[in-house]
């Protein structure tokens, strides 16, 4: 009953959601940071290489019929990188070389290239201008290449930055991951405490505001428990219902019984009338224990408290059970405080100290005396101690229990509601009840409220 | 007999192979273990002070000194790099070029300001600039010339003078005379207009500094332009004839820069003479120098000296060396 199929971790599978999706967003940050680094780290480079063979490309000139190309000094002073690249140019004219280095070539196929020159990798790139002399048509052609050793640094900086940013993003979504599923599942815990802090009477509907997301839960909660309520009244209601209805004709039928007892001279037909009248009196007593169960159960689940002196209410009830007790010639006394002020139900705490005096009176032998003693320190007591037998010791735990009866009740009147009713009176007050023996003999039952 | 022979034709090739230099010392060749040639354009008696105390501290490397030309380096460099541990030189457009073609080794213990080394590779030790030295004699009783400007006038006033007794390097052969030549064609006209003069004085052309110093020792010329001062200055016997003018208008620092072979069969033990250089030129206190000490430079801002930077290269194109060395013979060499 208690424990619950558990598969899986709602938080658990969320924070791993969540940091995977942030390990996967981390990762292409840093790729895309990087691959967009790298391609502009590699214009700039090729735009310079343009920009210096183009300066080569401007100085030359045809004179006397010959191509002249005069170098400008800037054309390599501006390839000057901060790791000191070096630098390899080849000068052509119609293809073949006029000066430079001669292992350069380029292959038309693509305006920037990578190669492999005196073992370290260059980047290339290739310019040409077609000179137009009197009687001359030439192309210059020049192949500029310079090593990466620059753009790598730059490029391995930008890639540790880049990882930082990556590792930093990681670290706040795992951070901000932990933080969003807690608050989450803080939510749903919340729901769970209240829950639990619930009494066992209460179910009332769930009125604290709750995230739309678990608005439908608690939506058929509130409906679940409303439910129950109701069929749980609905019972209540049908047992008093019933209760009452068997009582009026029973009362019919005993009167009936007793009037034919006067007339009955048989004596073995006014034996069985007599046993007649007495199942009659069982069946009302406990048509009327269920009545009087049924409406504590409903005044318990709306408890209306009144300042009485229970003094006052224990007085009452005793004068009014007085001619009774005297039938079975016994006497009872009442003890105690001379006034105890408490807030309290007044008609359930009477309904149930008639109860304990009631069976103090069916279980205690005749002409013996029923004390009756209220107390108001430490807290409101009601205690009724009788002279019989005593409760059974082993079923003490269990007498206060629905229609439970003692061993002892073999021969009694009863139904079992009466420790019952005065258990759920002192409940609802807040209390309790207790069953003890007293040790020259006699049951007492004290009511703490 | 065929052994005795090729013993024979070893020692005339090493013979005819060593009659090549100017000089040539070996440091330290008893008790060492490994030995490094550095081929160098350094007179042996400038640099020899570095190399004892570098055998000093570690006793176990020999060091043969091989002194060329610039050019020359160049060429015998490019031929047969293995041959070769250290390569020191003046022309830095040159040995720039060496490292950009992939002859020197990266050496990853060297720590140098980033304006002084490229590519880790390449290392400046010195900073020296390109003087006009005089013959006080010459300027008897006359201002000395503190600017090329003035040198084109005082030039100019006393052409009898100086018909025939100036001198310059000559480009054609000299690699550190073709640097400081081009450097200067970049930086004003004015070059051009006393290269103009002096080739109406019929300037007598050299291939190296000391020789140049010796004539005007000597008398035999009166002005020498573009010499390296520190050369001038190393003489103990000019100081007193000779004048030594850094130009006012716009000074030309060259940087004497040393790298190692990326052939070398002792990449560790060449390592540790770069380290030594830079170490022993950095060291100011010292004294015992006698090359100028690397000046310190607070950023590369500074035009006087020649960068390290890839543009050395430019003049080192063949189209653009003829060109320039037609229009210099255009202007020295007038008859
Ligand atoms: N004063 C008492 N002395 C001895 N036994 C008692 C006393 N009061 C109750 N009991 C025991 O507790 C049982 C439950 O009592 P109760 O709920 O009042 O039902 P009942 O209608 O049987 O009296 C009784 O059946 C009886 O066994």
């Amino acid at each position: 009953m208690n424990s619950v199929v558990v598969s899986g971790s709602l938080r658990n599978r969320l924070v791993l959601t969540l940091i995977g999706g942030a390990a996967v967003l981390a990762l292409i940050l840093f790729v895309v940071v990087r691959n967009y680094a790298v391609l502009v780290a590699q214009q700039g480079q090729d735009r310079i290489l343009i920009a210096s063979a183009t300066s080569m490309l401007d100085s030359a000139t045809i004179r006397d019929g010959a191509v002249e190309l005069d170098l400008p000094y800037s054309a390599f002073s501006m390839l000057s990188t901060a790791a000191d690249d070096r630098v390899f140019y080849a000068i052509l004219q119609d293809g073949t070389l006029l000066s430079g280095y001669e292992e350069l070539t380029f292959s038309d196929a693509q305006a920037f290239q990578f190669d492999r020159i005196r073992g370290s990798d260059v980047r290339k790139i290739s310019a040409s201008r077609i000179l137009i002399g009197a009687n001359l048509r030439t192309e210059i052609q020049i192949v500029l290449a310079q090593t990466q050793d620059a753009l790598s640094e730059t490029l391995d900086q930008i890639s540790r930055n880049a990882a930082l940013l990556g590792v930093g993003f990681f670290a706040l979504a795992v951070g901000l991951s932990f933080w969003a599923t807690s608050a989450t599942i803080g939510q749903l815990g919340k729901l769970t405490t209240s829950v639990t802090r619930r009494g066992p009477q209460d179910l009332s509907p769930f009125t604290k505001p709750v995230p739309r997301e678990m608005a439908p839960l608690v939506k058929s909660l509130n409906s679940l428990m409303g439910r129950l309520d109701q069929s749980l009244r609905q019972s209540e209601d049908f047992i008093a219902e019933a209760a009452h209805r068997v009582r009026t004709p029973l009362a019919t039928v005993r009167s009936y019984a007793e009037a034919t007892l006067q007339r009955v001279d048989k004596e073995e037909n006014r034996e069985a009338m007599r046993s007649m009248v007495k199942a009659i009196d069982e069946s009302s007593r406990a048509a009327g224990q269920l009545l009087d169960h049924a409406m504590i159960t409903f005044r318990a689940d709306h408890l209306e408290r009144d300042e009485i002196d229970i003094v006052d209410l224990a007085r009452d009830l005793v004068q009014r059970m007085t001619p009774i007790a005297e039938m079975r010639d016994l006497s009872l006394l009442l003890l105690g405080d001379p006034r105890v002020q408490y807030s309290c139900d007044p008609v359930l705490i009477q309904n149930a100290v008639r109860n304990l005096i009631d069976n103090a009176m069916k279980y205690g032998p005749a002409e013996s005396a029923i004390e009756i003693t209220v107390t108001g320190e430490p807290v409101p007591r009601i205690t009724v101690c009788d002279h019989g037998p005593g409760f059974p010791i082993h079923e003490i735990e269990t007498l206060t229990a629905r229609f439970q009866r003692g061993a002892n009740a073999a021969n009694t009147i009863g139904s079992g509601l009466g420790l019952t009713i005065a258990r759920d009176v002192a409940i609802a007050h807040g209390g309790r009840i207790d069953l003890t023996n007293q040790p020259e003999g006699g049951a007492c039952v004290t009511l703490s409220l | 007999m065929r052994y005795l022979v090729a013993l024979g034709l070893i020692f005339l090739c090493h013979a005819g192979w060593a009659q090549e230099w100017e000089d040539r010392q070996v440091f330290n060749d008893t008790g060492a273990t490994t030995s490094l040639r550095i081929i160098s354009s350094t007179d042996t008696d400038l640099f020899a002070p570095l190399i004892e105390a570098f055998v000093a501290r570690h006793p176990d490397v020999a060091i043969e000194y091989l002194v060329t030309g610039t050019a020359d380096i160049d060429r015998r460099f490019r031929a047969a790099p293995e041959a070769f541990d250290i390569a020191i030189s003046s022309a830095m457009d040159l040995q720039l070029k060496l490292t950009n073609d992939g002859y020197a080794l990266a050496l990853e213990n060297v720590s140098h300001p980033a304006w002084a080394e490229w590519r880790q590779s390449l290392f400046a030790f010195t900073s020296e600039p390109a003087a006009i030295v005089i013959n006080r004699a010459a300027f008897e009783g006359l201002p000395i010339p503190r600017s090329r400007q003035e040198l084109i006038e005082a030039l100019r006033a006393r052409p009898d003078v100086f018909r025939g007794r100036v001198g310059t390097y000559d480009v054609r052969q000299s690699g550190l005379g073709y640097l400081f030549a081009t450097q200067d064609a970049r930086a004003s006209e004015t070059f051009w207009r006393l290269m103009e003069v002096m080739g109406g004085l019929d300037v007598r052309l050299y291939c190296c500094s000391g020789e140049m110093i010796d004539d005007l020792t000597e008398g035999k010329i009166a002005v020498a332009y573009n010499v390296l001062g520190s050369y001038a200055d190393a003489r103990v016997e000019s100081q007193s004839i000779l004048e030594i003018v850094l130009p006012s208008d716009f000074p030309t620092t060259m940087m004497r820069t040393a790298f190692v072979s990326g052939a070398s069969g002792e990449p560790e033990a060449a390592e540790r003479f770069i380290q030594f250089l830079i170490a022993f030129q950095s060291n100011r206190a010292d004294g015992t120098q006698t090359l100028p000490p690397l000046q310190e430079r607070d950023n590369g801002a500074d035009r006087a000296s020649i960068a390290l930077e890839p543009a050395l290269i430019t003049f080192l194109d063949t189209l653009k060396r003829n060109k320039f060395i037609s229009e210099w013979e255009n202007a020295l060499i007038q008859n």
